[in-house]
């Protein structure tokens, strides 16, 4: 998983720099640099600002505006568990539900040891497997309690 | 050397495709075999995934479902020369799933790897884009109109008559753009043939740009596809290498070029003019049409927006000719679709079929009923947008104007079944509270009623004035029809009204349960 280098506002202008070139920069730009650090600092968001002639408060409105970017650190991993309509007809809402409970977190939390963030996501695409579930990168299909038990124990390892 | 693909569609990947792949080429190195594995796109049977193919004299012989476990057994038992096995399943093509189908968009994905230009060029990639060089820009747009294509991403706006728009309208630069935000539930082709078959989405990107004088290409992809990305720009990449992307494609004249861009967890940028505030950097916020994205696009330009299964039907027609797809399908619903059937069904999967196939044909006989044995209860046809469609309209064919006559809609073509167990009250719930979360929060009906909608569903499932509440939600829902700038707010009430009609008892729970 990304997102472990320290934070610095030269790398972070050089991160900008290399996609200055593109149309409409921002997303990609917002993308990598949350690859980078594992979040976009306010001083990111600053730098971009600069960067791109807008007002901060602008730049702050689109990092805010989308579900994928986050202005504080995550977990090192993040499990996302689909809550969509085909997931919730193979009884995903129970499964998740559960799940949290047991865990003691809720949607949008990180474990206490920093290890693990769950979130909900509305369709992986992986409908004709629900319900399923995404960590990381890795797709998973027709997922359930041991599956979901068995990621946060990995998320500690590492 | 035996040929095996294993599928790297994402679908395949989540029920262990590459930890199968893994452990076949391990198992074929000790046993000293030559194989070469293809990684191929998915055949749509996701049931069967993940679906191991061989390549044998008699055809393509599948084996499915098949874990790393599995392989082992596999090997003892001959699979490399098409060997009996529980899990055979045989040639996959001969399959009844398989050849009850009519692919068109889909006929090469699962077929070819999907990252050999040369493998797409022997199954007549770049035959469409060929001719439409012959025939001029023109000449290629009237070719896609008389087809009677209409955008595959919900609400089905001739094809054709966009891209003149767009070829007309005067201006130093035109933009084509592809939507594969692909964010409804159900949903998973514009996925698949970005896996399956990149290139034939390129391919209708450069024949897109080519007919609307066109000079750059985004596909605007969600970030919730990871396996996508990469396999989508290892396409370009290769296009690039091979000429078909660049100046002077094959000695054309005309220069394009593809670029991909990630989306960032927002469903309202599945909505066009949100999509291209997006790409400009903006927050995902809905334009007011007009003017239309056809006249002032991204950047202010003339741009085509359009579905990655549009675009990638494009080349097929070209290839085949306007009428060819035209006489397939029934109304003003020409050509095929590629049904998604999802949920809790027995045999989900990509089934690409001519329009007018009824819905209960689909659940019944195609998806095999429910997974878990019970009673279907209801599909919601079309995403979460789309209406809750109950087993007494199971005669209705699938067709944008069938639909719509009983106030429901095929958008993208997904289909989640539910069984009985399911609580209408609480999809209904769910449907406002989706909303909410999405909506872009410009305009009041959406943003403020999507919140009211769900506190009054909360005072009807406890049993609070109930039918007041009724009345409330309804003219709730009217207000959002009508008072929404975009589909999001205006087709939320969608499945709430549905709910409602077609379900009422679960509105309606005993005074008992009421009283707690
Ligand atoms: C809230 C909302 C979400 C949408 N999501 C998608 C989507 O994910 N993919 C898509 O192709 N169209 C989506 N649409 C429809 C697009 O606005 C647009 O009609 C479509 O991309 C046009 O392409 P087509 O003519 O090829 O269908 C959405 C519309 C709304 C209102
Ligand atoms: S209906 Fe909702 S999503 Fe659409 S423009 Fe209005 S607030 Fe935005
Ligand atoms: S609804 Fe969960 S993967 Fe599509």
């Amino acid at each position: 998983m990304a997102g472990a280098a320290p934070y610095s506002d030269e790398r972070a202008r050089e991160i900008i720099a290399a996609h200055m070139g593109l149309e409409g920069p921002a997303l990609p730009i917002l993308h990598a640099l949350q690859a980078e650090f594992g979040f976009v600092p306010d001083s990111a968001v600053r730098e971009m600002a600069n960067a791109l002639n807008i007002s901060r408060a602008e730049m702050h409105g689109v990092v805010t505006f989308y579900h994928d970017f986050h202005t504080s650190p995550h977990g090192r991993h993040t499990l996302k568990i689909c809550r969509a309509e085909s997931c919730q007809s193979m009884g995903a809402e129970k499964q998740a539900n559960e799940f949290l409970a047991r865990h003691k977190l809720d949607w949008g939390q990180t474990t206490p040891d920093g290890s693990l963030t769950v979130e909900p996501v509305y369709c992986l695409g992986l409908c004709a497997h629900s319900p399923s579930a995404l960590y990381d990168n890795e797709p998973i299909g027709l997922v359930d309690a041991e599956t979901l038990d068995e990621l946060v124990e990995e998320a500690k390892g590492k | 050397m035996t040929k095996i693909y294993i599928p790297l569609d994402m679908a395949a990947v989540a029920m262990g495709a590459d930890r199968l792949a893994a452990a076949v080429a391990k198992e074929a190195a000790a046993r000293g075999l030559t194989i070469e594995i293809v990684r191929n796109g998915s055949r749509g049977m996701l049931w069967l995934e993940p679906l191991i193919e061989v390549e044998t004299p008699a055809g393509r012989v599948g084996y499915g479902p098949a874990k790393a476990k599995d392989v082992a057994s596999l090997f003892e038992a001959g699979f490399l020369t098409g060997g009996a096995h529980p899990l055979n399943i045989g040639v996959v093509d001969e399959h009844p799933w398989m050849k009850r189908q009519n692919r068109f968009t889909f006929v090469r994905c699962g077929i070819i790897d999907p990252l050999s230009v040369a493998e797409y060029e022997a199954h007549g990639g770049f035959v469409g884009l060929k001719r439409a060089f012959e025939l001029g820009a023109p000449a290629v747009i009237e070719e896609v109109t008389k087809s009677g294509l209409r955008g595959r991403g919900g609400a089905g706006f001739p094809t054709g008559i966009k891209w003149k728009t767009v070829a007309d309208a005067p201006a130093d630069r035109r933009y084509v753009v592809v939507n594969a935000d692909e964010g409804d539930s159900g949903t998973f082709a514009d996925r698949m043939i970005m896996e399956g078959d990149p290139l034939s989405l390129i391919e209708g990107m450069i024949i897109c740009g080519y007919a609307i004088k066109g000079s750059k290409g985004y596909v605007y992809l969600r970030s919730e596809y990871p396996v996508v990305a990469k396999v989508f720009q290892a396409a370009i990449e290769k296009a690039r290498e091979a000429g078909w992307l660049g100046d002077n494609i094959k000695g054309s004249g005309f220069d394009f070029d593809v670029e991909l861009r990630i989306g960032a967890g927002a469903y309202v940028c599945g909505e066009e003019t949100s999509l291209l505030e997006s790409l400009e950097g903006k927050r995902g916020i809905v334009r007011a049409k007009p003017p239309l994205p056809a006249h002032v696009g991204l950047f202010g330009k003339p741009t085509v927006v359009n579905n990655v299964l549009s675009m990638a039907t494009i080349p097929m027609i070209l290839e085949k000719g306007a009428k060819h797809y035209a006489d397939l399908g029934v109304g003003r619903s020409r050509g095929t679709m590629p049904l998604q059937i999802a949920g809790n069904v027995k045999y989900g999967g990509l089934f690409e079929t001519d329009f007018g196939i009824p819905l209960g044909a689909i659940v019944n006989d195609i998806a095999g009923g429910t997974r878990s044995g019970r009673p279907v209860k209801a599909v919601q046809v079309g995403g979460p947008l789309g209406a809750y469609v109950p087993v007494s309209l199971f005669d209705l064919p699938f067709d944008y104007e069938a639909f719509a006559a009983k106030d429901s809609l095929i958008g993208h073509g997904g289909l989640v079944v539910f069984d009985d167990t399911v609580d209408m009250l609480w999809m209904a719930r769910f449907g406002m509270e989706f909303c909410a979360i999405e909506s872009c929060g410009k305009c009041t009906p959406c943003r403020i009623g999507s919140t009211r909608g769900v506190e009054t569903i909360d005072k009807i499932s406890k049993g609070q004035d109930v039918e007041k509440n009724i009345e409330l939600l309804k003219d709730l829902c009217h207000t959002m029809k009508f008072g929404s700038l975009c589909a999001l707010g205006g087709f939320a009430p969608y499945p709430v009204e549905s709910a409602l009609r077609h379900f009422p008892e679960d509105f309606r729970k005993p005074a008992l349960e009421a009283a707690e």
